[in-house]
């Protein structure tokens, strides 16, 4: 399971890297191994807020439809619409190409909490 | 294997072997909620149960000349829709469960999808809900999932039955049913312009409305659009043949009634609820969805697509918890538009339009009677003015053989002397004359 050091994970699976105020968001190596074959991203409105926790983008897959959680608490600056034409980037570029949305930062308290790395990583050897 | 149920025999013998009463196997359920004695009457035979069903329909007038419509027509069903209908293979298996296997029946439900979206001229079709109303509370439903917003504009000229349905429906959620009251017939534009604002998610017409009146919704679409928020037409499927489309008129969502295409009237249902949207809204759509590709010898094969919206997969963020369809009306629908054609149904429409223009005109010469509305483009219904009440009157044309149209005073206030009369392709120019003479004798 493919897990970057110097970025911040969720509970729910997401990654978060924090560049000064702005944040860009996916979803990690192990969500995309569960999802299965990425088949339609919905994206979130560029300037919409959400709150840490809100569902800011649902990633659907032939079996599944899963909520993506905002790790941060911010509004979204851009969004990778290239999503749009190629799901499929998120199962192969998972941390990278597959990138799902870039927030500003409104509230930077809202991301204590996260793990690191390596908490990740222990977090999925626990599950 | 074929179910046979235990014998009383083979019970006991397996109460035996496990030494237990069948009291026991009760003893799980708390006293004061097991099922008290119930005081149920003998069985019948049945011979006795035909007799006692046959008694209770035949207090059913069947056998009225049929000027009723609001919302369900009597159009006539050519007989090779039964004979389609009745083949085992489709009548048994009303709901694929195993869809892949039942290539055929998908390949129905796909060519119903593609008569729909050409009927209306939508781009994309579900594979059926199961009334006309319900389809307009699912494409009211989506327009909020659409938009985000929590605010419904809708017309009193729509359905007044479907319109009691949205509001059982949203009575306790966080949804804004706002009315808009028609004048003369017709949707108000300046309610429409005053009402409409950025927390409307949809405004809610039909067409031809619910006294038969038509219109063209596209000024409406435009304003609606303007303010970010869809329109929503119900429409009358035979109407299509003549009248403006959802489509032509850039309707976001159309719904309608397919009761028409193929069902008798059946005093309420089985019916028919068919949906069609921009194919931008496909995932947002309700109920299931016939998608056609190859199977990996490159054949083509059909299948239930987008079923991640659904319930068994989104669980209770599902678009709705519709899981099945109305697969049998729908292939009836499917049979009757293959059967007319597109030639057929231009000509039934019009042959409609052509009857119920008739017949106004003969009842207009009945000395009391008169139109109600000034603005007159109709379809096949139109509203006339009695000298008196319109119940009372059409209760005594019952007697005289005659469903003789829809009191509006049901559902409206202050139409009391008002009727709602519907003219079909099937009256004839006789039925309609005889009418005129009933009606003009019992006033």
């Amino acid at each position: 399971m493919v897990v970057i050091p110097g970025m911040l994970y969720t509970k729910e699976h997401e990654w978060v890297r924090i560049e000064g105020t702005s944040a860009t968001i996916g979803i990690t190596d192990h969500a995309q191994k569960m999802l299965g074959e990425v088949t339609f991203v919905e994206l979130p409105a560029v300037e919409a807020t959400f709150k840490r926790g809100d569902s800011l983008s649902v990633v659907e897959s032939s079996k599944a439809a899963s909520d993506v959680y905002a790790p941060v608490t911010g509004k979204v600056l851009e969004v990778n619409s290239d999503l749009e034409s190629r799901p499929e980037m998120i199962n192969q570029s998972c941390y990278q190409d597959g990138w799902i949305c870039r927030m500003t930062v409104t509230d930077p308290a809202s991301y204590k909490g996260l793990m690191d790395a390596k908490q990740y990583q222990q977090y999925l050897k626990e599950m | 294997m074929p179910f046979i149920s235990n014998t009383a025999g083979q019970q006991q013998q397996m109460l035996k072997a496990m030494d237990l009463s069948m009291e026991d196997l009760f003893s799980d359920i708390p006293q004061d909620v097991r099922c008290p004695a119930l005081d149920l009457p003998e069985g019948l035979s049945e011979q006795q149960v035909r007799a006692k069903l046959a008694a209770i329909a035949e207090k059913d007038s069947v056998d009225l000349t049929c000027f009723l419509g609001g919302g369900f027509y009597d159009h006539f069903i050519p007989a090779a829709v039964y004979a389609i209908l009745s083949r085992s293979e489709f009548y048994t298996a009303y709901t694929p469960y195993q869809p892949e296997v039942s290539q055929g029946t998908l390949q129905a439900i796909y060519e119903y999808q593609s008569q729909i979206c050409r009927l209306t001229e939508m781009e994309v079709s579900n594979a059926s809900l199961y009334d006309g109303g319900t389809a307009l509370y699912e494409a009211m439903m989506m327009a909020l999932r659409i938009t985000g917003r929590n605010t419904i504009l809708i017309d009193d000229s729509v359905n007044p039955i479907y319109r009691v349905m949205l509001h059982s429906y949203t009575r306790n959620l966080h949804i804004d049913l706002e009315q808009t009251r028609c004048t003369d017939g017709l949707v108000d534009l300046g309610q429409i312009r005053k009402r409409l604002n950025d927390r409307t998610a949809a405004v809610i017409v039909q067409n031809p409305n619910f006294f038969g009146c038509i219109d063209d919704f596209s000024d409406i679409a435009e304003m609606a659009h303007a303010k970010g928020a869809l329109l929503i037409v119900s429409c009358y499927p035979i109407s299509l043949g003549i009248v403006k489309t959802p489509g032509a008129m850039g309707a976001d969502i159309a719904t309608g009634e397919g009761q028409s295409m193929g069902l008798p009237m059946s005093f309420g249902g089985p019916y028919l609820g068919f949906m069609a949207s921009r194919k931008e809204y496909v995932r947002k759509m309700p109920g299931r969805i016939v998608g056609q590709t190859t199977d990996r010898l490159g054949r083509r094969a059909f299948v239930l697509t987008l079923q991640a919206r659904e319930q068994h997969i989104r669980r209770d963020k599902a678009t709705s918890n519709i899981c099945s369809n109305e697969a049998l009306c729908a292939l009836a629908a499917h049979a009757y538009l293959t059967l007319l054609g597109k030639k057929g149904l231009q000509e039934t429409a019009q042959l409609c339009a052509d009857k119920a223009s008739y017949a106004y005109k003969r009842l207009c010469a009945i000395p009391g009677v008169k139109p109600h509305f000034k603005a007159m483009w109709f379809f096949n219904e139109f509203v006339m003015d009695l000298p008196r009440d319109s119940a009372d009157v059409i209760a005594q044309l019952i007697e005289k053989g005659f469903a003789a149209g829809f009191p509006l005073s049901r559902y409206y206030q202050g139409m009391d002397r008002s009727i709602l009369i519907c003219v079909t392709e099937k009256r004839t120019k006789h039925e309609i004359g005889m009418l005129a003479e009933a009606l003009e004798s019992v006033l």
